[in-house]
């Protein structure tokens, strides 16, 4: 367990590909310098999509959680 | 008593689920023990697809518009005006006091998808689209002068309307350009915000070679942050800034207000079982079409499958049986790949899809389909 205190959280779970980047991109799209986006997302794709779409906007992905039944991605905005 | 079944929007949706009730509850409609009720903010009927070959000049806004009065059956009770309200504890929906509430005891979403390039800094003075009527036309005007220079199609955000727009726009553009024998002077850029070209890896898949082919440029992982009208460049999230002579956009699409504000889901789309349509967040409400978070594409086929899957489950409950139709998730689309080629799609929850070769017959079942919208439309096919 991480102890990263996420700014703002998107539920994305049970959402199809690719829903849960474009809803990460859409929070990153308002949230300030410095804020921490968490992603949950249920999604495989996502543990792939997500790393490479946070090192190509050059934003940084702190930690990935993997739980049960889904993952949490925590991503603060360059 | 009568049951009241109100369906709010007069788009695709919408039109085929009140001729498919009318058919469907003959019997109760003219014993009056049902009624059903179609609500439009407008007298016509729009059909979208037809925009797409607007900018190119082969289809008139006109041919997309037909009066509902027309098109619906004369069992359904028409009235045209703007809901503003939904309130689903009274059950029923308002008009700001314009007229009088219309109650119901199940009620259909069936709002379709609202434009917003707002949200991009710069993108409604410097973009163009062709997703609605005068998106088009001003397109058009454009598009028939431009002779040389370099078009950037950026598809800003997902989910939009018809995912294989943007490709057929770019195929369709640089075939137009190769007839005319201008291609070598027209540049070709498309963007999309993921890593693919497409959201489904099997479409992405298919369409890269060809547009590697044709020499259409291709910037992933773009996602538009600003435009700047003056200097014609439009900026990514990411960092990358393209120049254009001509813009053409994907607005960022969001469903409409007062679904959110109803508390049934966020950003006008309807939070709904993907199987059955029902709306998670109150009861006797039902979406479909755009609306409808389910997923799949906000595609016409898509709006239309789900009419039948909704019309079937009502009837049931209208006449005390347990609903039992679902929706699989099937979606049917033909793809433009020039201006006489197009390939076709079939797909559902389960089965991914696999592109046809692209064929002229194939672009002629596309037009033929449009043209024989009116009688879907009508319920006829
Ligand atoms: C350029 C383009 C090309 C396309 N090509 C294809 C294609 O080839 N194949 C395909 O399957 N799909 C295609 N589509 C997508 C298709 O048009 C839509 O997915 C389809 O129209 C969705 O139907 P709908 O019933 O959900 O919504 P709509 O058809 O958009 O209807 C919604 C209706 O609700 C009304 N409304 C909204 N809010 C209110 C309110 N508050 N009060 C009263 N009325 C209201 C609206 O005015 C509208 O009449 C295309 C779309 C575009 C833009």
């Amino acid at each position: 367990m991480t102890d990263i205190e996420p700014d703002d959280t998107v539920d994305a779970r049970g959402a199809a590909c690719p829903g849960p980047l474009m809803d990460l991109i859409g929070a990153m799209r308002g949230a300030e310098p410095g804020a921490v986006v968490r992603l949950l997302s249920d999604n495989e794709q996502s543990l792939t999509d997500v790393p490479e779409w946070a090192e190509e906007a050059g934003n940084e992905l702190l930690a990935v959680e993997e739980l049960d039944d889904h993952a949490a991605f925590y991503v603060e905005k360059a | 008593m009568t049951e009241r079944i109100v369906i709010l929007g007069g788009g695709t949706g919408g039109t085929v689920l009140a001729n498919d009730l009318a058919d469907r509850l003959g019997p109760e409609l003219d014993a009056g023990d049902v009624e059903v009720t179609l609500i439009n903010d407008g007298p016509d009927h729009v059909y979208k697809p037809v925009w797409l070959y607007v900018p190119f000049g082969e289809r008139e806004p006109a041919d997309g518009r037909r009066a509902l009065d027309d098109l619906i059956d004369d069992a359904v009770d028409l009235r045209i005006g703007r809901v503003s309200e939904i309130d689903t504890d009274a059950q029923e929906l308002r008009f700001d006091g314009t007229a009088p509430a219309a109650e119901y005891d199940h009620l259909v979403l069936a709002t379709g998808s609202t434009l917003r390039p707002e949200r991009i800094p710069g993108l409604a003075e410097g973009g163009h689209n062709y997703y609605s009527e005068s998106g088009a036309t001003a397109l058009r005007d454009e598009l028939l002068e431009f002779t040389e220079g370099e078009i950037v199609l950026s598809v800003v955000g997902t989910p939009h309307m018809c995912p294989a727009a943007p490709l057929e726009f770019v195929f369709m553009v640089d075939d137009w350009f190769r007839e005319r024998g201008l291609r070598e002077d027209v540049g070709i850029t498309y963007t999309y915000p993921i890593q693919r070209v497409h959201g489904n890896p099997h479409i992405a898949e298919w369409a890269r070679p060809i547009m590697e082919e044709r020499d259409i440029a291709v910037e992933t992982f773009f996602n538009a942050e600003s435009v700047d009208p003056e200097a014609e460049t439009i900026t990514s999230m990411e960092g990358t800034e393209l120049g254009y002579d001509l813009l053409v956009s994907i607005p960022p699409h969001g469903g409409v207000d007062l679904i959110e504000a109803a508390g049934l889901g966020d950003d006008g789309w309807v939070d709904v079982d993907k199987h059955t349509l029902e709306a998670e967040a109150a009861e006797n409400v039902y979406a479909l079409g755009d609306t409808a978070d389910t997923g799949v594409p906000n595609a016409g086929s898509v709006a239309h499958y789900q009419a039948g899957v909704v019309g079937r489950r009502l009837a049931s409950e209208v006449r005390g049986r347990p609903p039992t139709a679902t929706y699989d998730g099937k979606t049917l689309c033909f793809i433009e790949t020039g201006m006489d080629a197009a390939s076709f799609v079939e797909f559902d929850y389960e089965r991914p899809p696999s592109p046809a070769p692209p064929s002229e017959k194939l672009h002629w079942s596309k037009l033929a389909y449009n043209e024989s919208y009116w009688l879907t439309a009508r319920g006829l096919l």
